[in-house]
């Protein structure tokens, strides 16, 4: 939970990677990573995230710059001396043993004595309340539990830092969702790091203290949860995480973080700059359809109001989701909670939407 | 709407019930049929052209036709006889006419050359008495002394022994010719003098050797299978070609390759002379001998111990070996203790496979296996080209279509155990 960033426990100093000597996967990489910190690398495939991953397990070299754990260099240390747990996304529980002899092996490998291995054996598997399953062989247990096996395995022999690669890919959505609280808890409650890796936006956000979102081989924002979500710095990371209206436009004015956009179909409107500097700049506004209200008197004071036509209405249960054309573009959203009273609206109606300024951020055009 | 959806359906089925199951067969019999009708032609070929002369061939090796085709009288009249003393004079005149009836269509040669198999030394009597009493113009009083008088062995007990012996329409002799043992004079089963056993050590020789050509495959095999099963999939597949390239050149071919090679004035031996690693005097014999056998064989059966080895290997993700390393184990003992177990059913897959075509392997052992390199097939395809004996030939095939069937059930079970486990 510590965001001291100067005791950081892992850290990438300037780490690039290259697979063939042309193009770098991971470029320029710095990232510190406190103790018993739940970071997530979140990111496209492709984007350099499980490249990372394992080239701080060891099972990749990095082509340039350090990686340290605790302090010390770990780029020359070979994998099986790192003292890393590790989950892997098929679980890897080897399928010729049981789930007992699966937990005992790596403390066989630390040649621990018998009545040792069995406690730590037990504790591991009750902490992930499996443990009537000691002597099942992997292919006799489910996804979900194959998977608490695979936890429970990567935590027995007590690493301080355990790396997680899509580990709950393979389950089904509300499985996941259970796990992810379930990680999250042994994740408190034994202070351990993690470093997890995910594709998934919404298991990012529900586990992590901090979250760095990669693409193109570089972290384009590390942040906390909350401010990945309302405060993405680039357009990359609005569109990535969560849902997104994009109004592309150019900087009329600029000054003190707030810009007047005049939209390219003529509108003008008052948006936060984020990521763009001068006037003249092409941008694209970003505007999260939760938080556009089209019932006038629920506005904020100072809102922006543009007009819109509604195409489409969706019935989503918990919410309704409402296509619009606003300002040119076909593609815009609103949702609205499914509360008592709550209007549907019509296709072809036409309405005023409105939102408060702080809401619109200019970011640069993708 | 729910009752009129029961109401609409409830009564076909209720009125079709009882038909259901029969219309399901029906149903069922005509795909049979048709699958059925799709196999015959490979299962017609099958037969003809495998079952039938396998079951042929396990025949003529317990086959014993000639003496009841050639010699009914005396095959009836040595039914009654106990075999403890010589036999009565109806027995003496069986043969005079048997032996007769076989001088007039000249066919007292097979009777001699079948019983001379057993007992040498009978064909000299069987020819002489064949003559002798083919010639009489009339029979003799008693046969028994005018028998005795053409030969003195007809007076003692062996000949009789080994035609009460050769009278019965199947024998077990094949087989113990080949495993060298023979009938004593009396008819006791023993072993044959020391010259003569030459199957029990080719049939030991055949079992060692292919057992070091299959240890040979898998100590070369089993590192190049690890290597292309962790190779991206475009290069696996470019490197398997090249393990399956030698099944498209001809095994011909790539025989008198290595013929060229190895020869005493071959590629391998000028190279160790040129570059003084041996004396031009002691050019080493790599051909022609048992090693000739085993390194060619070893070669030409190397893709069948790759291929259950990678397709094994291959579906072992590169995850299990991560996470054991992971777990602190150094590369070595993840191997030993993760990776390698899972691949035993490939080994065995392929231990079993390559043993079972190394040995009924005939061709390689017979073009660069010289004297001290043939395998049992080489013998079998000398007793019925050369020797002509086909009823030997027939009980050692038999006997090598035995092993490699018990082998192969093996191979099966442990294969498709295989599966229940990696599965």
């Amino acid at each position: 939970m510590t965001q001291d960033h100067n005791g950081a426990f892992v850290e990438f100093d300037r780490v690039q990677k290259t697979y063939d000597g042309e193009t770098l996967v991971v470029k320029d990489l710095n990232l510190k990573i406190g103790k018993g910190e739940f970071l997530t690398m979140l990111g496209p495939s492709g984007s350099g995230k499980t490249t990372c991953l394992m080239m701080l397990a060891g099972f990749e070299t990095a082509t340039q710059g350090d990686i340290r754990l605790a302090g010390k260099p770990i780029n020359a240390v070979p994998p099986h001396k790192r003292g890393i747990g590790m989950v892997f996304q098929n679980y890897a529980l080897f399928p010729h043993m049981t789930v007992g002899e699966n937990l005992s092996f790596p403390l066989e490998v630390r040649s621990l004595p018998k009545s040792e291995r069995e406690s730590k054996i037990k504790r591991a598997l009750d902490m992930v309340q499996m443990g009537d399953f000691i002597n099942r062989r992997p292919s006799q247990l489910s996804g979900g539990q194959q998977q608490r096996i695979a936890l429970a395995r990567a935590l027995v022999f007590e690493p301080e830092l355990v790396l997680m690669d899509e580990p709950l890919g393979a389950l089904d959505k509300q499985l996941r969702e259970h796990m992810q609280f379930e990680i999250k808890h042994l994740h408190e409650s034994l202070g351990i790091t993690v470093v997890y890796v995910t594709h998934d936006q919404g298991e990012a956000l529900t586990m992590s203290d901090r979250v760095a979102v990669f693409d193109d081989g570089r972290i384009q924002q590390l942040a906390p949860p909350d401010e990945l979500y309302e405060s993405p710095q680039n357009s990359f990371v609005a569109q990535f995480i969560g849902e997104n209206n994009k109004l592309p436009g150019t900087i009329e004015e600029i000054s003190d973080g707030k810009a007047k956009v005049r939209l390219d179909s003529g509108e003008l409107i008052d948006a936060t700059a984020v990521n763009v500097t001068s006037k003249g700049q092409r941008t694209v506004v970003s505007i999260r359809p939760e938080r556009v209200e089209y019932r006038p008197e629920l506005l904020p004071a100072g809102a922006q109001t543009i007009p819109a036509e509604v195409l489409e209405f969706i019935y989503m249960g918990d919410i309704f989701r409402t296509r619009l054309k606003v300002a040119g573009s076909d593609e815009f959203v609103i949702k609205s909670r499914n509360t008592q009273g709550q209007a549907r609206l019509k296709p072809g109606e036409k309405i005023q939407i409105g939102w408060a300024p702080q809401d619109a951020r200019a970011l640069d055009a993708l | 709407m729910c009752a009129d959806v029961t109401a609409a359906t409830g009564g076909p089925a209720e009125a079709g019930s009882s038909s259901l199951k029969a219309r399901l067969r029906k149903a069922e019999a005509k795909k049979r049929r048709g699958a059925f009708m799709l196999t015959l032609p490979l299962l017609i070929f099958v037969t003809v052209m495998f079952l039938v002369p396998l079951v042929g061939m396990i025949w003529l090796s317990v086959a014993n036709t000639t003496i009841p085709e050639y010699m009914p009288k005396t095959v009836s009249a040595l039914s009654t006889w106990d075999g403890k003393e010589l036999p009565p004079e109806k027995a003496y005149a069986a043969v005079a006419e048997d032996l007769q009836a076989a001088f007039k269509v000249r066919k007292f040669g097979v009777i001699a050359k079948n019983l001379n198999e057993q007992m040498p030394g009978t064909l000299g009597l069987i020819n002489k008495t064949s003559f002798r009493t083919g010639r009489l113009k009339t029979a003799p009083a008693n046969w028994k002394d005018e028998l005795t008088k053409i030969d003195k062995k007809w007076g003692e007990m062996p000949i009789w022994t080994l035609l009460k012996r050769q009278s019965a329409s199947w024998t077990p002799d094949y087989y113990l010719a080949a495993v060298d043992m023979e009938r004593g004079p009396d008819g006791s089963i023993q072993a044959v003098p020391p010259y003569q056993r030459i199957y029990v050590k080719l049939f030991i020789r055949t079992a060692w050797m292919s057992t070091l050509i299959t240890v040979l495959t898998l100590l070369l095999g089993y590192p190049l299978a690890y290597w292309i099963s962790r190779m991206p999939d475009n290069k696996a597949n470019l490197m398997m070609i090249a393990v399956l390239l030698p099944f498209w050149t001809s095994l011909l071919v790539r025989i008198t390759s290595w013929i060229v090679l190895l020869q005493s004035h071959g590629v391998v031996n000028s190279i160790l002379v040129g570059s003084g690693a041996v004396s031009d005097a002691n050019r080493p014999q790599l051909i022609n001998n048992e090693l000739g056998t085993i390194i060619v064989m070893t070669q030409v059966l190397l893709p069948f111990m790759v291929l259950p080895l990678y397709s094994t290997m291959k579906s072992i993700p590169d995850s299990y070996m991560r996470a054991a390393i992971s777990m602190g184990a150094h590369p070595w003992r993840a191997f030993w203790r993760v990776f390698a177990p899972l691949t035993v059913s490939g080994i065995g897959a392929g231990v079993l496979l390559v043993f079972i075509l190394s040995i009924g392997y005939y061709i390689t052992p017979e073009l660069v296996g010289g004297q001290s390199g043939q395998f049992i097939s080489n013998r079998i395809a000398y007793n019925v080209q050369q020797s002509l004996n086909w009823g030997l030939a027939a009980a050692l095939g038999t006997i090598l279509t035995a092993v490699t069937l018990i082998l192969f059930l093996l191979y099966g079970m442990i294969t498709g155990k295989g599966k229940v486990t990696i599965g």
